[in-house]
């Protein structure tokens, strides 16, 4: 089997795995990094959300052949201690119920505040349109990503 | 990863002492009445059957105590936790929850379902607070040789003013367990309170949001299998032959083995069992009856039409009733069956040993899994221990335990802990539905518009009994038949969030609000004047309260401006559900010829809120969850097999399609009940009258999306 050298959270990480296998199925089965959720396994729930590069994927969707020479960052590198405006956003506005999507919205979140610092309501509901959350707590992960917009550094 | 030991009731007591003192409190779960607890050594606690829940403070000032309840996002830790640190005057940053593992001689009501655990728990956990503060507080006032009167509890101290002393529970807690525990302790009166009621966040934010293994799905254990399963793709089959050559060829597939109707892939990671199993050849063929959708709406009609119907209540003489009347309202309304959806599939920890088995996972129910896993390999119940993890969601799937059950017997033929996990797919075509139903409603008015005769047959698709026949309307009519009808269908089903109600109220809403019209009055005045009937001459057996009832009507047409609003039609719903009252009021505009969802009100009255952040949750979840399904929701059937396996044609609910909603709740100081399941059974209902008013048009089947209302021009 190959093996790849890939960068997850700013550590090199040495695997040997088909070159199909997913981004997610590298992380949770073979790195023991189980933040990055298995939902759906077609790129609909967005619960297996990480960033290539600092862009929102589908890990479910990302063969480990296609990382190669991108930086990954997951749930668990999103932040040192688990601070990041977003988290911190999170928590205050009281977002999880099961929590399991929540990393997923929190990753597809961060990518997008980094395009888009200060966006309009509107444009949250367009960028979070993309992960389901089963709970229905969508009013607030909408609130908390409005929350945590105004508290990014630029 | 989380590696959990074998978690035996001794290992459990071990795992929750305090090495170095402390106090620590046991308490009986499963006693009829909230008894007081009782002290334990708690750097030795020996066993002792009938205390079954703890509440410990170590000596640092840490407060533990031990959730039994399944976490699926109900956010009961939270609130288990929040009732003890009331009654307790603990410093919430310093109180803890923890999952305790299945013990069913713990806990007598080990289950998430029902929206029960806060009724069940609320005197239990409070005297559990108020003994423990009684305990600290008289061990300091002992200490400083002064009146326990004169010393008072204070956010994790306790404090005697007129010396100005104080000292901390942890500080306490070894020399509260000296002391002799009372009769009774008092508790707080609610206007004290601190945290009862109060925004507390969830107690496990910090574990989510930075991504802790903590669900099923996450569980791992040294030595290990991963399987996968090919299950029957129609209902109604069998296996007829199986070629599994191209799959054992696979890389990283160590066993493919067949039991029950099941073909297992037993491998070392989920991607290369994922790929093997699209090599799998299963022929399969007719094991029962094998239905379609189709059949199915024909069979509707004639379930109806037949007298195969258990009466499940009648009160007066609906024949005369009938005869007598000046006009006749009928309507039938129709529900597609719906896969429950958790966003964590399905998944569970099995490992069959000499000794006996260990299963670890997501569960709902982990005594009927243990029960089940018991009878089907012949292992008594004590041998087989089950450690809950976190839940990504069960809206009743996890009550089932058929995949607890299926990896314990996987584990038993390999011989190897096995961790089986369902893919989305599996999880949409592996069974256990809300049922299919379809409700028909007959009412008799007399000349000035009064209900004289009101008629409810339910028929269902293993759906049991398909009404709830003391609810509202009943009590209210002196004439009244109410009966269901039950296919028996290779299509299993199981509980759906709010059972039978999470369609039932949106058909009797949308009923109601045919006959008021027809009857010409307003919806809300009509059901008034249905409850003053019920409370002046109440007939047979009424399971509502007419107070609560009547005062949720009055206040949500308050707050939602109802009948005052121009330029917005409005939709009313009521409803007594799972134990809690709800009322909702829905605004609808029409935007370019469509009908266009402003926003929903909801008032809930479930006696006293424990947290009101989490309190709101559920009810904004419920709503958003109510909405969605009665919008989107459908899984239809081909020959046996559902059309819809993923998320790209079952469609869910997302943000963008989410009412606004203005929740509050009715703050009466009444004991809790529950609020899981309250506020999603009326949504549906308050919904399609609103968008009867805004368009004219009545709907009468689930999901909306298919009417041509909402047809694209």
């Amino acid at each position: 089997m190959p093996q790849y050298n890939i960068t997850i959270n700013g550590k090199s990480r040495q695997v040997d795995v088909a070159e199909d296998t997913p981004l997610l199925w590298v992380l949770r089965d073979h790195l023991q990094m189980c933040g990055t959720k298995f939902g759906c396994g077609i790129g609909q729930c967005g619960a297996c959300t990480v960033h290539l590069n600092g862009s929102a994927v589908r890990s479910c969707s990302t063969p480990i052949a296609s990382v190669k020479g991108r930086a990954v960052t997951t749930i668990e590198g999103l932040s040192e201690k688990g601070d990041h405006p977003l988290q911190v956003a999170w928590d205050e506005v009281d977002v999880p119920q099961c929590g399991y999507c929540q990393a997923g919205q929190i990753m597809t979140a961060a990518a997008f505040l980094k395009r888009t610092p200060k966006p309009t309501q509107e444009q949250v509901e367009n960028a979070m349109n993309a992960n389901i959350c089963r709970c229905g707590a969508y009013h607030r992960i909408r609130e908390a990503v409005l929350e945590a917009s105004k508290n990014m550094k630029p | 990863m989380s590696k959990t030991n074998a978690n035996t009731r001794r290992t459990f007591l071990r795992n929750i002492s305090l090495a170095s003192g402390g106090l620590m409190l046991g308490f009986k779960w499963n006693s009829a009445h909230a008894e007081m607890p009782a002290i334990f050594n708690a750097a030795d606690p020996v066993i002792a059957p009938s205390f079954n829940s703890y509440l410990t403070i170590a000596t640092d000032g840490t407060v533990n105590i031990f959730s039994p309840n399944p976490e699926l996002g109900q956010n009961i830790m939270t609130s288990f936790a929040q009732i003890v640190a009331e009654e307790l005057d603990a410093d919430w940053t310093k109180v803890r929850v923890t999952q305790a593992p299945l013990d069913t001689k713990a806990f007598d009501r080990q289950l998430t379902g029902g929206s029960g655990a806060i009724p069940h728990s609320w005197m239990r956990l409070r005297k559990a607070g108020a003994s423990a503060r009684w305990l600290l507080l008289h061990a300091a006032a002992q200490q400083w040789g002064v009146a326990p009167e004169e010393c008072t509890a204070d956010n994790g101290f306790i404090i005697h003013k007129p010396s100005n002393k104080k000292l901390g529970y942890g500080e306490l807690a070894t020399a509260a367990s000296t002391i002799e525990m009372p009769k009774e302790v008092p508790l707080k009166d609610r206007k004290d309170f601190k945290l009862i009621g109060k925004p507390i966040r969830n107690i496990k934010n910090k574990d989510i949001i930075t991504g802790k293994p903590i669900y099923g799905l996450d569980f791992y254990r040294e030595g290990m299998v991963i399987a996968m399963v090919q299950r029957p793709p129609a209902f109604g089959t069998k296996i007829k032959s199986i070629n599994d050559a191209a799959v054992k060829a696979s890389p990283g597939i160590l066993d493919v083995v067949k039991f029950q109707e099941n073909v297992a892939i037993v491998g070392k990671t989920t991607w290369e069992i994922m790929k093997a199993k699209k090599l799998l050849e299963v022929e399969y063929e007719k094991a029962g009856n094998i239905e379609s959708t189709a059949d199915h709406d024909a069979l509707f009609t004639s379930m109806l039409d037949g007298e195969k119907v258990t009466v499940q209540r009648k009160d007066g003489d609906v024949e005369t009733a009938f005869k007598n009347a000046a006009k006749i309202i009928k309507s039938e309304y129709q529900s597609p069956f719906l896969p429950h959806s958790p966003l964590e599939p399905m998944n569970f920890f099995a490992h069959v040993h000499a000794d006996g088995v260990e299963l670890v996972g997501p569960t709902q129910t982990p005594q009927a899994a243990r029960q089940a896993v018991a009878k089907l390999l012949n292992i008594p119940q004590e041998k087989i221990t089950v450690d809950i993890t976190r839940l990504g969601g069960g809206f009743g799937r996890r009550l089932k335990f058929d995949y607890v059950v299926e990896a314990a017997e996987l584990s038993s033929i390999i011989k190897k802990p096995v961790k089986v996990i369902w893919s989305r797919e599996d999880d949409m075509m592996g069974g256990s539905y809300r049922p299919a139903v379809r409700y028909r409603f007959e009412a008799a008015l007399d000349a000035s518009g009064n209900m004289i005769g009101y008629k409810l047959r339910g028929a269902g698709i293993n759906a049991g009994n398909s009404t709830r026949h003391d609810n509202f309307p009943s009590g209210a009519l002196n004439n009244l038949l109410i009966e269901s009808v039950d296919h028996q269908s290779p299509i299993t089903t199981g509980a759906w969030r709010a059972p039978t109600t999470n369609f039932l109220a949106f058909a009797e809403q949308t009923f109601l609000d045919e006959v008021a019209e027809a009857a010409g009055k307003d919806a809300v005045q009509f059901r008034l004047e249905l409850l003053e009937k019920a409370r002046k001459a109440p007939v047979g057996k009424i399971s509502y309260d007419i107070e609560r009832f009547d005062n949720v009507i009055r206040t949500v047409a308050e707050k939602s401006g109802w009948g005052k609003k121009k330029g917005v039609s409005q939709g009313f719903s009521v409803y007594f559900s799972h134990a809690s009252y709800v009322g909702q009021v829905c605004d609808m505009v029409v935007k370019d010829g469509k009908p266009n969802i402003q926003k929903i009100y909801a008032v809930s009255d479930c006696g006293q809120v424990i947290n009101s952040s989490g309190a709101l949750q559920q009810v904004k979840g419920a709503i958003v969850d109510g909405y969605g399904h009665a919008m989107f929701g459908k899984l239809s059937f081909v020959d046996g097999k559902p059309e819809q396996n993923n998320f790209n044609n079952y469609r869910l609910i997302r943000m963008k399609e989410i009412p606004e909603i203005d929740a509050s709740f009715v703050d009466n100081g009444k004991d809790p009940t529950g609020l899981g399941e309250p506020a999603l059974p009326p949504t549906g209902g308050a919904v399609a009258n609103a968008i009867y008013k805004a368009t004219g048009k009545r709907l009468k089947k689930q999901p909306f999306i298919e009417e041509p209302l909402f047809a694209d021009a």
